[in-house]
């Protein structure tokens, strides 16, 4: 059973395998209810396995991933889908040949789109109602982004995961997602993110893991990543800014 | 992004859209002098249009398959068989009504035909899918080899259950001759083929862009793991395309019969050449492009024969070698 206090999403000793490849070697640790966890690493360091399994893309060889208690490990990708997680993957995953309404219109399980949920989702990009009804493919990297995180939220969902949503993107936009998972929060959402720019979120995210060769290797607080530059160093290869 | 990149964007878009069209009104202008006569002229383009459309009819399933499922289904061309011969049998008790020499009555016969064979292809697509195909998604290698060999055991299960002769589907009285427009005759059976080609292209098109299984099949076809993570049970979505496009398949096969009127079991692999190369030609789980595809492919190869009958057999090849030239994914993208 859960309750408000017990993580939304705990990842217990998960292990996956691609073909002949050992990707994730027992990765644990849990997502709370609310804010933004992010979850960090260099490249290779199995942090899109780690979504991709969440999701059930993936599966676990290994291992227990709970969703407020209940064991979802088994579970294929539309009902894990279907419990209330969206998943926004690195490359968007944006329908090139459907137009954004029809994105968004799939996007809704339910059938139909509600109509306070969609304005508050154009408050948040507004540059969406001016590309509704062209198709997915003719976006620019930055759109087609926004398409992703707005279909991801078309209809509450418990918990999202995303990935790496700055990649290749301009500051401005990237501003504008910032302030759009700002938003996420305030409005209670959860969100998984995986990111390899601290800067985008360390004044962004609640909660902060740490991967490293298919594992957890730091967990904590991001506050006290942020604050604590040798740890940063050590954890990220960050380097400390230069003392003035 | 400023407007006017955007209006060239259309713009390009649009034409995109528009030029298989325009280069099958060009091939058809174009060759009309060189014919010489124009009730020749439209006596061949009419056959080739017929001929393009029960060709679209058949390699429809088959481009939605490959398509949305990726899975090359080389045993496509048994359905067209047993959707052939299913008709054949069921044209005994339907006689009445396909000797009749009244339109309505011939047409209600050659539809319960028709459906009989779309419902046996159907079964037998639902049986072929979990026998055949369910073991070896993912792996192009393997679903070649299994579907020719499924197609193998089920031609020669046909000649078991049919026999080795040939089997006839003879064409309803009401359908036979021509109708005349001046001095240009057009045989009737083929302008049914027309019309049902044309409300199958048009319905499927009706299906595809206004309603949600269509949505569904559209962007399973672009990104099968991004429409499972939105919790959909792509793979059920996948069974039933798979069955209709055996049903299609089914349909094909007796409208060919019916035109052929005389036929064996291996009326479904001498045409698998063909719906390949329109498969491919039109843009894999393209059904627009498969239908502009089958129609460009029949046309030239009408015209061909007419015009420089040696080069008949290569006709094919050519078209496809063109197109891929020009567009080398087809006439147009997946999904559309």
């Amino acid at each position: 059973m859960s309750d408000h206090t017990s993580p939304l999403l705990r990842l217990q000793g998960v292990h996956t395998h691609i073909g002949e490849y050992h990707i994730l070697q027992g990765v644990d640790f849990t997502v709370p209810r609310q804010g933004v966890t992010v979850l960090l690493g260099r490249n290779g360091a199995g942090k899109t396995t780690t979504l991709r399994t969440i999701i059930g893309l993936w599966h676990a060889s290994q291992g227990r991933i709970e969703l407020n208690g209940q064991d979802i490990t088994a579970l294929n990708t539309p009902d894990i889908a279907r419990h209330g997680i969206a998943y926004v993957p690195e490359d968007m995953g944006v329908f090139a040949n459907l137009t954004v309404q029809e994105n968004m219109r799939l996007a809704a399980i339910s059938g139909r789109i509600n109509d306070s949920r969609l304005q508050w989702i154009f408050s948040l990009f507004p540059a969406l109602e001016r590309f509704w009804l062209r198709p997915g493919g003719t976006l620019s990297g930055g759109q087609k982004q926004m398409v992703a995180i707005a279909r991801a939220i078309i209809e509450p969902r418990q918990l999202l995961l995303i990935d790496e949503p700055t990649k290749g993107l301009a500051p401005a936009i990237v501003q504008n997602l910032a302030e759009a998972f700002r938003a996420l929060k305030a409005n209670d959402t959860t969100i998984l993110l995986v990111e390899q720019n601290f800067h985008f979120v360390r004044s962004l995210g609640d909660h902060v893991a740490v991967m490293d060769d298919g594992r957890i290797v730091h967990t904590g607080a991001m506050a006290d990543l942020a604050a604590d530059e040798q740890l940063q160093h050590e954890l990220l290869g960050l380097q400390a800014a230069p003392q003035h | 992004m400023s407007d006017k990149p955007q209006a060239l964007q259309s713009l390009h878009g649009r034409w995109d859209d528009l030029a298989p069209m325009v280069l099958l009104l060009v091939i058809g202008v174009a060759v009309m002098p060189l014919i010489g006569s124009l009730p020749t002229w439209a006596t061949l383009t009419v056959a080739g249009l017929a001929m393009g459309m029960m060709l679209f009819i058949m390699a429809s399933g088959l481009t939605l398959v490959f398509g949305l499922m990726d899975v090359l289904n080389l045993g496509h061309a048994a359905f067209v068989a047993v959707g052939a011969y299913v008709a054949a049998t069921l044209a005994g008790p339907l006689s009445s009504l396909l000797k009749s020499e009244t339109g309505a009555h011939a047409i209600l016969g050659m539809a319960l035909v028709a459906l009989g064979a779309m419902v046996a292809t159907a079964l037998l697509g639902w049986v072929f899918e979990h026998l055949f195909i369910r073991p070896v998604y993912g792996n192009h290698l393997k679903q070649i080899l299994i579907t020719i060999g499924a197609m193998i055991i089920i031609e020669q299960l046909v000649l078991a259950f049919w026999g080795a002769q040939q089997m006839m589907l003879p064409l309803p009285e009401a359908l036979r001759g021509s109708l005349r427009i001046g001095e240009v005759g057009i045989e009737r059976y083929r302008l049914v083929a027309v019309a049902l080609g044309l409300v199958l292209y048009f319905g499927l098109r009706v299906i595809f862009n206004h309603t949600r299984i269509g949505l569904l099949i559209r962007a399973g076809v672009e990104n099968r793991d991004m429409v499972e993570a939105m919790g959909y049970r792509i793979h059920r979505v996948f069974v039933a395309v798979f069955v209709a496009g055996a049903a299609l398949a089914g349909l094909g096969g007796a409208m060919w019969g019916f035109y052929r009127e005389q036929f064996t079991a291996a009326i479904g692999t001498d045409l698998l050449v063909q719906l390949l190369i329109i498969v491919v030609i039109g843009g894999l789980g393209s059904v627009r492009g498969c239908f502009f595809g089958a129609l460009l492919l029949a046309l030239t190869q009408n015209y061909v024969n007419y015009l420089i009958p040696d080069l008949a057999l290569v006709s094919n090849i050519g078209v496809m070698v063109a197109v891929l030239l020009w567009r080398p994914q087809g006439l147009y993208a997946p999904g559309r």
